[in-house]
């Protein structure tokens, strides 16, 4: 950036310049946390389309390339045609992994933004009021924490059957917790600041305290933990999928798929390595990116 | 050092009060009715009120939970629905064979994370740190489950060097236990590798280092000595609770090279809806998992003569107020 126009920058929007846009600047310096970036708005951009092309062709384009079988054509390797080759039902393992792109990404973080949302309301409540209300939230929040993140999640499953729903909620409700833990850490340590205080001494409410002067403050941490969480939840996804109890096939799930490849391992390694490669590739770059997000809106404590 | 001990172990049984209670209330409270599981659709309207009556279904969620953990606690978690087989024989027959996994899985991770660990802290911003950086972000993101395909496929597959599945015994266990563990312990090794690096590097900084180095002690020493062993209170941790990730974890693993383990068994039961042995299983994982959090806890005092001197020196009630003040 020249001289000229980073004046220009200083002189125009002084008011912008708030931690976001400092953060941002030196997110923009970190190179890998940006070509994470790029990829992951790629891979994000490719899901949407394929629901807007499932919309609009009612499933048809789905239902014939993604799903329907051609076993003449089984394990066929890569090719110029079918870049990642196909698998054992003879479809196409791109397209699979395209359109699987909505189960793996798209769900985590619907179900990260739910427990994103309860466990800060119950972060907050617990942080804000603290005494026996934060006592007994916070032990009910560790004696979740206490059980294995897996266990929880395959109990759950195991309650309730499989399917879409109901693997959210189990992905879900392990992560409320920590959100919770965040954000009443937050709360309880912005509190005691004086811009708080004045809010009190002008006569705000309890709730328009919390959510328009606490969690605002509180947002930094949050937003690193949604993103590590996110990775965290596509991980959980494709290993409940893997055994057989979150989304079945022929459902292109990217762990859904892999339970498929095992039993073909003899016969095919196209089938096993892709779907892996992007699972793997997804939750890297989300690490990287969380990694980014924590050095640049807090540089102390980088290292 | 005892009543720190026994201090623990007290404060644990609302943990595990609380934890079965969770456990029962996810498992015990699923949807469907568990008569008609047990009887079959065709049975008799008399019949499934009678088997309702001999289950306790009738009776409210805390009475159920008190009568099925005073059962637990005499060593009786129930029949199964379908085999009619006693629980508790079962888990504990499969328990062994997670905890061989679990225990080599670990072993693993150590010995890759925390020499790992040490040289890339020793060799900051060198290639070997930026390599072993990256080789530890990758290690993170990588599931599990794929990794160990990908090695059924390396060395079972093509090289043929080692079996894909199953338990080997006496003299085959070594080697049917290799890829599992690597499996299992390669996800662990890299959290482990990342806290050794940046625990070490905490401990590098301190004043002690350099008067070490003054004194013309060999580097070596001081990074045996004075370094590691100040930086292994956060290693110990990672490790402990990797070790309980593991245990109560470790289904996928099991799942793929076939182990004859708990996590598998109760995978099995889930699919064969089975209640009484998945509510055993994850009770005893869950139970399991909590107890080795707590051998941690006590470990923290034998690692770190602080926590130990800190106690003798106040005494304990003087003690527990403090920090119950602090925690305030």
């Amino acid at each position: 950036m020249t001289e000229k126009s980073l004046q220009k920058q200083n002189s125009t929007d002084v008011k912008a310049r708030s931690l976001w846009v400092d953060a941002f600047r030196r997110f923009k310096k970190n190179k890998m946390a940006v070509v994470s970036l790029i990829f992951l708005l790629l891979l994000a951009l490719v899901g949407v389309i394929t629901l807007v092309i499932d919309v609009v062709t009612d499933n048809s384009i789905y239902d014939q390339l993604v799903i329907s079988q051609n076993l003449t054509q089984r394990f066929e390797t890569p090719s110029s045609a079918h870049p990642l080759g196909l698998d054992e039902f003879g479809r196409d393992i791109l397209l699979r992994i395209i359109w699987g792109t909505r189960y793996s990404l798209f769900m985590s973080i619907v179900a990260i933004i739910a427990a994103g949302l309860v466990g800060t309301v119950i972060g907050a409540i617990a942080g804000y009021y603290g005494g026996k209300v934060d006592n007994v939230i916070m032990r009910l929040m560790d004696i979740i924490l206490s059980l294995p993140y897996m266990l929880l999640a395959i109990a759950i499953v195991a309650a309730l059957g499989p399917g879409l729903v109901n693997v959210l909620i189990s992905i879900a409700i392990g992560y409320v917790p920590e959100f919770a833990r965040i954000v009443r850490a937050s709360v309880m340590t912005i509190r005691e600041r004086e811009f708080v205080e004045a809010a009190k001494a002008v006569g705000a409410s309890d709730k328009s305290i919390i959510f328009q002067q606490i969690l605002p403050n509180a947002m930094a941490p949050l937003i690193v933990e949604v993103t590590m969480a996110i990775a965290g939840a596509i991980l959980s996804i494709a290993g409940l999928s893997f055994l057989g109890l979150g989304i079945q096939s022929p459902t292109p799930e990217w762990g859904a798929m892999l339970t498929n490849a095992r039993g073909y391992i003899r016969d095919a390694w196209h089938i096993t390595v892709f779907p892996g490669l992007i699972i793997l590739l997804t939750i890297l770059a989300l690490n990287i990116i969380g990694d980014g997000l924590r050095d640049a809106l807090d540089p102390k404590l980088k290292d | 050092m005892h009543r720190y001990v026994i201090k623990r172990i007290l404060m644990m049984i609302p943990v595990l009060i609380g934890v079965s209670f969770l456990v029962f209330l996810i498992l015990a409270v699923s949807p469907g009715d568990p008569t008609r599981m047990i009887l079959g659709q065709q049975a008799s309207e008399e019949a499934i009120v009678a088997m309702r009556e001999e289950l306790g279904l009738n009776n409210n969620l805390f009475v159920r939970y008190f009568d099925y953990m005073a059962d637990v606690l005499q060593g009786d978690f129930g029949v199964s629905w379908k085999t009619k087989l006693e629980v508790l024989p079962q888990v504990l027959g499969y328990f062994p064979n997670t905890l061989i996994l679990s225990l080599a899985g670990i072993l693993v991770a150590m010995l890759i994370g925390v020499p790992i660990g040490i040289l890339s802290a020793k060799k900051q911003y060198t290639w070997i740190d930026n390599v072993t950086t990256v080789l530890g972000l990758i290690g993170v993101a990588m599931p599990n489950f794929w990794f160990g395909l990908l090695l059924v496929m390396l060395f079972s597959v093509t090289l043929g060097w080692l079996p894909s599945s199953g338990m080997g015994e006496g003299v085959a266990l070594l080697p049917s236990l290799i890829l599992p563990a690597l499996t299992l312990g390669t996800g662990c090794a890299a959290s482990i590798m990342r806290m050794t690096r940046s625990s070490m590097l905490e401990s590098m900084r301190q004043d002690y280092i350099d008067t070490a180095r003054s004194k013309g002690l060999k580097e070596g020493y001081i990074t045996r000595v004075h370094m590691f062993k100040n930086a292994l209170i956060p290693i110990v941790t990672v490790i402990g609770l990797q070790f309980g990730m593991l245990l109560g974890g470790a289904a996928l693993t099991e799942t793929i090279f076939s182990w004859p383990g708990l996590g598998r068994f109760m995978i099995e039961s889930i699919k064969a809806k089975d209640m009484p042995m998945v509510l055993g299983s994850a009770m005893f994982l869950a139970l399991t998992y909590s107890v080795v959090n707590l051998l941690v806890d006590i470990l923290y005092a034998y690692v770190d003569p602080r926590i130990k001197a800190q106690y003798h020196s106040m005494g304990g009630k003087k003690r527990d107020r403090k920090i119950f003040a602090k925690a305030k």
